[in-house]
């Protein structure tokens, strides 16, 4: 289908309606990688089947991921007339039943997650309830959206069409309003007011340093030389962090009407999308975006038919960390090895190809269109002082609720860990979250009262990041985290520059020496001004901001290091050398559990007598504490 | 002209100078390790780091890439400058201990061996670039490039294969500043 003028993307957004809700019954799988990663391509494959077998006046579509990972894959059915409702864990199995019950005019009620009464549709003129009158029987029973922790203090901004939509299907975006903020941007707003619009929002870049977007086109757009370039970071290289995979996966046009509109604002016709090699759904789901919008016309030669013109290249990074450095990135792109340089003269100005270019990441983008659609005072009006709007983040570790969760800025640590993510597994204890991936920071627990937005973080001497969020209990040792981060750094650092490449490693040799007892509370001095040397010296922010997991677990923490040195204990008993299994006499019952599992034949004892641990023996792999049941054996 | 200031002192540089490139033409000394006049700088050594007040910050940036501005305040001995040289020399000499030149400059920065200190190896490249850079840009020739990367970073031939774009000209031989390139060499030219 043609989209060249506002009378088509009107007709457009009809047939997608009548797509997304359509007069009959119609199953929906999330199909992001998480869906898959859990089997949803099966349960995927045997609804189609029984949709293609079976007369049933009824479809069956993917979307992408609502953020409920930890449930996936996840089964919705929409019924005309009814709430939607959302189905977890799914087999095969439990799929086939759940068709059957639908194929015989009944809503199953097996593993149902949660119901959803209202579909927000910011962007389409307003929420559009799903049915009339009152719910009964165990729909009415049924837990909504907003009943559910995990879900209450969450604001799908970025991730609004994510879950909700074919990411294929062109129509199903502009259903829901999308490419009409970049009709609204061509037609009713110069690129100056674009640009002032953004600015007013208060938009900062998601990607990591919080840099107000709006002022960083500004500046792109006064800069000399043709042509000039809007780029889009995809390359994600977090460990455990894949907002950016997600919204891809979920919503890629998205992305496409924010690049569209950054470059009417800058004056610019030609962009390129850096995403990662390793994500292969995602620039799967990137091309076919790309190739649907071009054949609708939304890129290309005057979009619109108001003269504007603009396309769109992709570019598979090779996944290295640092090439997500907007230097390395833009050598990369020009073919060139994802080394980062000097930013003294700034990309803005001589960028990609020497030329102004503007690099904003995936979430920065998707942002845009909803600060054109609703207004900048709309968007002001969620999130702090500092920092507007929402951050998607990916709540990670030691807490139930594992996934995607977009929340307003400000939200508090305790509320993120405790609420959203349901808190730390039985037994356990909060300790701390890291955040702002593996150079960020790890806050502790007495200062979970932080709100989560760029400034306190910064203060607190973590960053915000691009969103990685690890939650960590008391079975964490700090020594070992900081060691974790700094040997992903190490493997990722480009060795460009001396600080990095040899600082980090002397930090980690440090590091090794008080997790194995060694090192003198002068040595944590050393580690303390060779991290500042690191920070001040390093050539890019990768060593620039490498100290962090170090500083921040020093600030915090610093009786954890002293415990290590001093005493030559690790308080979570974590750290091998540090520590001594043995066995309680008191608690052993003799069940010989242990001696069976020992791989060293260091515990020795007969049947239903107390057992004993050779310590010389021991080689500290735990088997012993992790098999016995009778919690007789213990580690100090 | 562009005047601002170094060290408390009143200096003027042309418009497109580097902090370095006023410096120098003041006499006043900033070491440098992967800086060649003759050279594109490269930014890699970060021995010429000074404090720049650029009247909201001040930060440390490195002095041969740093465009001068009117009215920045240039400190060359600021105390976090001092310390970012103090470990870059620090690092260089436990990786080379028994390398003269590296001696040399560590014995200007009153640096002894640390604990950690390499005892096996006295190769003591350290990734300057001045060789790769002087065989592209002076000579034209591109019979070097850097391979790998991280701790494993290395000055290599391409596809390390012994160039046949090596015209045996010596200049790399001649610019570097450690003498690694002595013992690289021999892999370098095709015979
Ligand atoms: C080592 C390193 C890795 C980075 N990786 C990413 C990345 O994967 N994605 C991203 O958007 N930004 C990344 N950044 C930040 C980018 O350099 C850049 O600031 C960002 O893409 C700008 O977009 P924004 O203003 O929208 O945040 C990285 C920075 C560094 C130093
Ligand atoms: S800081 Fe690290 S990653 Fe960045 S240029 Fe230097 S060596 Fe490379
Ligand atoms: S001797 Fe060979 S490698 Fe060295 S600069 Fe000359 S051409 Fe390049
Ligand atoms: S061989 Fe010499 S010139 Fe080349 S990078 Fe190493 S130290 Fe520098
Ligand atoms: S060696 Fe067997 S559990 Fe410790
Ligand atoms: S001389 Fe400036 S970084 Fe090496």
């Amino acid at each position: 289908m043609q989209i060249t003028s506002i009378d088509d993307l009107q007709r457009a957004k009809g047939a997608g309606l009548a797509q997304l809700y359509p007069d009959k019954p119609k199953i929906l799988v999330g199909m992001a990688t998480c869906g898959l990663a859990a089997g949803a391509q099966r349960v995927y494959d045997l609804l189609q089947k029984k949709v293609q077998q079976a007369p049933w006046d009824g479809v069956v579509e993917k979307t992408g991921c609502i953020g409920f990972c930890y449930k996936e894959p996840l089964v919705d059915i929409i019924i005309p007339g009814k709430p939607r409702i959302t189905y977890q864990e799914m087999t095969p199995e439990v799929a086939e039943s759940l068709w059957e019950e639908l194929a015989a005019g009944r809503i199953p009620e097996a593993r149902v997650m949660a119901r959803l009464d209202v579909d927000d549709m910011i962007l389409n003129g307003g929420p559009r309830r799903l049915f009339k009158g009152k719910l009964t029987g165990f729909l009415a029973k049924a837990p909504r959206y907003e009943d559910l922790d995990f879900f209450k203090l969450q604001r799908h901004i970025a991730m609004r069409n994510c879950g909700f939509i074919d990411p294929d299907n062109l129509l199903h975006y502009v259903a829901r309003g999308g490419y009409f903020a970049l009709y609204t941007a061509l037609t009713a707003m110069t690129p100056e007011e674009v640009i002032e619009a953004v600015t007013t929002a208060g938009l900062r870049g998601r990607g990591g340093g919080g840099f107000p977007t709006g002022v960083k086109w500004a500046s792109c757009r006064k800069a000399q030389g043709r042509p000039k370039y809007v780029l889009c970071n995809a390359d994600e290289g977090d460990p455990g962090a894949y907002m950016d995979r997600s919204l891809i996966e979920g919503d890629p046009h998205s992305i496409l009407e924010g690049l569209l509109i950054g470059a009417y604002a800058i004056g610019s016709s030609e962009g390129y999308i850096y995403v990662r090699a390793e994500y292969p759904l995602a620039v799967k789901t990137l091309q076919r975006a790309i190739l649907a919008a071009r054949e609708a016309g939304l890129l290309g030669q005057n979009i619109l038919g108001t003269g504007f013109s603009f396309d769109l290249k992709l570019n598979l990074g090779g996944g290295a960390f640092v090439c997500g450095e907007s230097t390395a990135l833009m050598a990369s792109i020009e073919g060139k090895p994802g080394e980062p340089r000097a930013k003294y003269v700034h990309t803005a100005d001589k960028g990609l190809w020497n030329r102004p270019s503007n690099l904003n990441n995936v979430e920065t983008w998707a942002n845009v269109p909803v600060i054109i659609a609703k207004g900048a005072d709309w968007y002001r009006d969620i999130g702090t002082e500092g920092s507007k709007g929402t951050k998607i983040f990916s709540l990670v570790g030691q807490v139930k609720n594992v996934g995607l969760v977009e929340v307003p800025m400000g939200v508090t640590i305790k509320d993120l860990v405790m609420r959203v993510g349901g808190g730390v597994p039985e037994n356990r204890e909060f300790k701390a979250i890291q955040i702002g991936g593996p150079s960020g920071g790890c806050i502790p627990k007495q200062h979970w009262d932080l709100p989560i937005d760029f400034d306190s973080l910064r203060e607190a001497g973590a960053i915000m990041g691009s969103g990685g969020l690890i939650v960590m209990d008391n079975s964490t040792c700090m020594v070992d985290v900081a060691k974790f981060f700094l040997d992903f750094l190490i493997d990722e650092s480009c060795g460009k520059c001396i600080p990095c490449r040899l600082g980090l490693k002397r930090m980690r040799e440090l590091l090794e020496e008080f997790s194995t007892g060694k090192g003198s509370l002068a040595d944590l001095d050393e580690l303390e001004s060779l991290s500042e040397a690191v920070k001040d010296g390093s050539l890019c922010a990768l060593g620039g901001s490498a100290p962090n997991p170090v500083l921040t677990t020093l600030r915090y923490f610093r009786d954890e290091y002293e415990a290590h040195i001093l005493d030559h204990k690790c308080p979570a008993a974590v750290c091998k050398e540090l520590i001594t299994y043995t066995i309680n006499q008191e608690l052993c019952n003799g069940c010989t559990a242990c001696a069976q599992e020992c791989p060293q034949g260091a515990i020795t004892g007969s049947k239903k007598k107390p057992h004993t641990l050779n310590t010389s023996q021991c080689i500290k792999c735990g088997a012993c504490f992790e098999v016995c049941k009778f919690e007789a054996v213990t580690v100090a | 002209m562009i005047t601002f200031n170094i060290n408390g002192k009143k200096v003027q540089g042309q418009e497109g100078w580097t902090i370095l490139e006023v410096a120098r033409w003041h006499g006043i000394d900033i070491p440098t390790l992967c800086h060649h006049e003759a050279l594109e700088p490269y930014g890699a050594c970060r021995l010429c780091v000074v404090e720049v007040d650029e009247g909201k910050r001040s930060r440390v940036v490195i002095s041969c890439m740093y465009p001068i501005r009117s009215g920045i305040k240039v400190q060359t001995d600021a105390p976090r400058v001092a310390n970012v040289r103090r470990w870059i020399v620090q690092l260089l000499l436990d990786e080379s201990p028994g390398a003269p030149q590296i001696q040399e400059l560590a014995k200007t920065f009153g640096v002894t061996p640390s604990r950690f200190k390499k005892t096996e190896v006295d190769f003591a490249c350290h990734l300057c670039g001045l060789c790769v850079r002087t065989c592209q840009e002076v000579v034209g020739a591109q019979a070097l490039t850097f391979g790998n990367r991280g701790l494993r970073k290395e000055i290599a031939t391409p596809y390390h294969q012994r160039s046949t774009d090596c015209i045996r000209c010596g200049t790399c031989l001649y610019v570097c500043p450690t003498g690694a390139m002595e013992q690289l060499f021999p892999q370098v030219s095709a015979p």
